[in-house]
């Protein structure tokens, strides 16, 4: 699904973490580029 | 041993729009853009404009969040509660500049002669005003204006954009003793001290009666060497006049008050001390955190009251709710980050080990941040998240029928009424109510859920939390 992509991603922590985001994106095929995870309060 | 209960609990806010400009985002946003600068020096709210905000009253104590109006709050017409109100008080940013310097006990801040004079008289007929130090409030009095110019300085204004004061950095190369830091560390130790009068005086607490005071603040003090060295708690004791008292702080970003919490139960549960305070001032960072969203929406910007809290924590009464410790919930390591993880961990599990069922507590009371604050920038509403979240693992659990969802969120959870001030939002603003309604018996038990965001500090992917119930007192001892 994401085969050659480079994907930034962003996590949230009263939703789904980055590292949970990544592992997708990697099992996907995708490069994580970038990872984090957010705090919006 | 002996349960612990919580005799007293605080809200207090202080209305400072003129130190909104030092909160983190606005203070690197602004210098670099004059127009928007003016823009939000005229959209700060007035004083009266704060104290008629629905969600302020509510963090007082003084209405619940469940019988807030619908939304919107803003511009709503004021419901005749005044700053003095429920559990604590709304304090205006002159007194609080005051109240800045009668903690200051390094000199840091100097108030413009002028605003010296009438501060002192504010203050002196304050209803705490004989328990605060109005002689080193008159010893700040001087030239700001010349203070404000030394190299490392920060102006402090009032009414938006009026010079009414400065503070000093503490030394000229050490990072951790900027004027910044040192204002954010005495914007909390002032706000953690209004709380703990406040506790003191509406409870008829004898200062010296306490043993220990742990602070629950996101405030890092130290110098060079040790960074976030802390010990907040014991400089407001000391300015509080805990002559007796010692203190630490427990660190632990938003979720650090229910940890607290739940320290102080322990350590008069094993009889180590006798009465412990949990104390957090406000985080001065958090101001104006999403005023670009609140422009974008020609809304003011609501991120100008720094929060306050207290609570005593002592042997069992038999009238004051119990803080139950066989129901501590804590988030493993191997709990992982996902939010129903989280919240598994935090609200099932400690029901699972006590016999409860989630339909046995009567309020589920986590991060209670203003909607009307988070959601003009993209944040969202994060109470009604964490609420639907605990529906649904209610439902899984068997407790729940699915069309019982809405009903839960609305009679078990509340709509968010603190402001983003991190610590003070997550659960322990809730803590007033909670106390009222146990006492009173219109709820017999309530669970604190908070989270902290450990991950933003870079050591670790983790988050944090915890949970604990409190529950009614049926007077036959602990």
């Amino acid at each position: 699904m994401f085969d050659g992509k480079q994907i930034v991603v962003l996590g949230e922590r009263d939703g789904i973490a980055g590292p949970a985001i990544a592992a997708c994106v990697k099992s996907a095929g995708g490069n994580v580029a970038f990872a984090s995870t957010e705090c919006f309060v | 041993m002996t349960g612990p209960v919580i005799s007293g609990t605080s809200a207090v806010l202080a209305h400072v729009p003129g130190l909104a400009r030092h909160g983190s985002k606005p203070s690197r946003e602004l210098p670099r853009d004059p127009e928007l600068q003016e823009r939000f020096l005229g959209s700060l709210r007035t004083f009266e404009q704060a104290v008629a905000y629905a969600p302020h009253q509510a963090f007082l104590g003084a209405r619940h969040p469940r019988d807030l109006p619908e939304r919107p709050w803003i511009g709503a017409a004021p419901d005749g509660e005044g700053r003095f109100a429920g559990a604590g008080e709304l304090m205006p940013e002159d007194e609080f500049l005051g109240l800045m310097a009668a903690v200051d006990d390094f000199d840091l801040i100097k108030l413009g002669g002028g605003d010296t004079d009438a501060v002192i008289d504010k203050l002196a007929g304050h209803p705490l005003g004989e328990r605060i130090d109005l002689e080193r409030v008159a010893d700040a009095g001087g030239d700001a204006e010349a203070v404000a110019a030394e190299p490392g300085a920060l102006p402090l204004h009032v009414g938006g954009d009026r010079l009414a004061g400065a503070i000093r950095r503490a030394d000229e190369f050490d990072e951790a003793l900027t004027a910044r830091v040192l204002l954010e560390n005495l914007a909390g130790k002032a706000s953690g001290v209004l709380a703990l009068l406040r506790l003191l005086a509406d409870h008829e607490i004898e200062a010296d009666s306490i043993d220990y005071v742990i602070g629950a603040g996101e405030e890092a003090i130290g110098d060079r060497y040790q960074r976030g060295g802390g010990n907040l708690a014991k400089a407001v004791a000391a300015a509080g006049g805990l002559s007796e008292a010692s203190g630490m702080d427990v660190k632990n970003f938003c979720a650090a008050p229910v940890p607290a919490l739940v320290v102080a139960g322990s350590l008069v549960a094993s009889g180590v001390f006798r009465r412990v305070v949990v104390v957090a001032g406000g985080s001065l960072p958090k101001l104006g955190m999403k005023f670009q969203g609140h422009l974008k929406h020609d809304m003011p910007v609501l991120e100008d009251v720094l929060g306050g809290s207290a609570v005593l924590v002592e042997a069992d009464d038999g009238v004051s709710p119990r803080v139950r410790l066989d129901s501590v919930g804590r988030h493993p390591v191997a709990a992982g980050s996902s939010n129903p993880k989280v919240m598994e961990a935090l609200a099932i599990a400690p029901l699972d080990r006590i016999g409860l069922g989630m339909l046995d507590v009567d309020d589920y009371a986590t991060e209670l941040h203003n909607p009307e604050i988070t959601e003009p920038q993209g944040s969202g509403n994060v109470p009604e998240r964490n609420y639907k979240t605990l529906a649904a693992l209610a439902v899984r659990r068997g407790d729940l029928a699915r069309g019982e969802i809405g009903e839960f969120v609305e009679g078990r959870g509340m709509p968010g009424f603190a402001p983003t001030q991190g610590h003070i939002a997550s659960a322990l603003c809730y803590l007033p109510h909670a106390r009222a309604r146990l006492v009173s018996g219109e709820a017999r038990r309530v669970q604190l859920i908070a989270k902290g965001s450990l991950f933003l500090g870079r050591m670790s992917e983790q988050s944090d939390g915890m949970s604990v119930i409190l529950e009614r007192n049926d007077g036959v001892g602990g």
